[in-house]
């Protein structure tokens, strides 16, 4: 067994699996520090790729799977910058977060996301690049970025369209409303849904189950049927630095850091 | 189709075992925020308990700016 805990999250490689677990409070804000940790997730499951079978991706954080990017994280380092310099110091971010997206979406290994509560905007990014995503019936998924000014940065549209029917992308996307597991499940994002706390157990039996297939069949499998979007992706970061640049997104930002009602995600 | 009165009295009596409260501590123009004392995290985990049990979807939209129960089942009861 191989294992590594950090400061936002865990991992875990135990035959031929391995187990991620987000664990930074309040909920998975994907921030620096998070980023750093993928980061060295990714370089730590690439070294094992030709010994692993399947990797799942959860939680231990009570309120949800994820709550997307750290926003105040990115409204402080935004504001403390030039205004010139803002659009320099997102696209560094965003180049990052897309490379180990990248890695983790086209993994030669299985990836399964087992999600509870909240997995909104960053965070449903996170579950998307996975092959396979298992909710709890009480989870909920939102883009709700347009709210502050922006699209998706982590290369949510992209893949949301490569995954579902556009007429639920816009919906999602143009509404900024959260969406259930049930509708979830029946647009086709989520493969299977779990009833509540069972999301991890049943993500672990799948697993367990993929790695009784001959591995080099899997891969190509994975590769034929999971197509990576590169250049939407590409296009993406450009149209998220256009639209960061404004100022609109610096006064939404302040509001979302300053809001303390009880649907922050909505405008 | 349900009554609006017998649809607030599911959604009192959902929120009450949601939140392990008495039956009965709940009325229908109780402010939830402020009886309850919800965070954004709680106010989505009853959203998905009250779509799941009703089998509909309500849109954060709808439910936004409402805070009490009977306002709640009314959106409700427009979705049943």
């Amino acid at each position: 067994m191989k294992s590594f805990t950090g400061q936002a999250l865990r991992w875990e490689w135990r035959d031929g699996v391995i187990e991620l677990t987000l664990d930074r409070a309040p909920a998975n804000e994907i921030g620096s520090l998070m980023l750093d940790e993928l980061e060295d997730f990714v370089e730590f499951a690439r070294q094992l790729a030709s010994e692993t079978s399947a990797c799942v991706i959860t939680s231990a954080q009570k309120s949800g799977f994820c709550a997307g990017a750290d926003l105040r994280e990115l409204y402080h380092r935004s504001a403390a910058l030039d205004p010139a310099l803002r659009n320099e110091s997102i696209r560094e971010f965003l180049e990052r977060i897309h490379a180990t997206m990248n890695w983790l979406d086209e993994a030669p290994f299985v990836t399964i996301a087992a999600v509870h509560g909240v997995c909104f905007g960053g965070g449903l990014e996170l579950a998307l690049v996975c092959d396979v995503l298992i909710a709890d019936k009480m989870a909920r998924f939102a883009f709700p970025e347009l709210r502050l000014g922006l699209i998706p940065g982590f290369g949510g549209i992209p893949r949301l369209k490569r995954d579902l029917g556009n007429g639920f992308v816009r919906d999602l996307l143009l509404s900024g409303r959260s969406v259930n597991a049930a509708r979830a499940q029946a647009v086709g994002l989520v493969a299977q849904l779990a009833a509540e706390g069972q999301a991890l157990k049943i993500a672990r039996a799948t697993a367990a189950q993929v790695a009784k297939f001959d591995a080099t069949a899997r891969a190509a499998a994975k590769k034929f049927i999971k197509p990576i979007p590169h250049e939407e992706l590409r296009h993406e970061i450009e149209v998220f630095c256009d639209l960061f640049t404004r100022p609109a997104v610096m006064a939404a930002l302040k509001k979302f850091v300053e809001n303390t009602g009880p649907m922050p995600h909505q405008p | 189709m349900p009554t609006l009165e017998n649809t607030t009295q599911e959604v009192l009596t959902l929120a009450e075992q949601h939140f392990r409260l008495a039956p009965g501590s709940l009325s229908p123009s109780d402010d939830f925020f402020k009886k309850l004392g919800i965070d954004s995290l709680q106010t989505l985990e009853l959203l998905s308990r009250l779509e799941n049990h009703f089998n509909i979807e309500l849109p954060d939209y709808e439910v936004q700016g409402v805070s009490d129960f009977k306002t709640l089942a009314e959106r409700i009861q427009s979705r049943l």
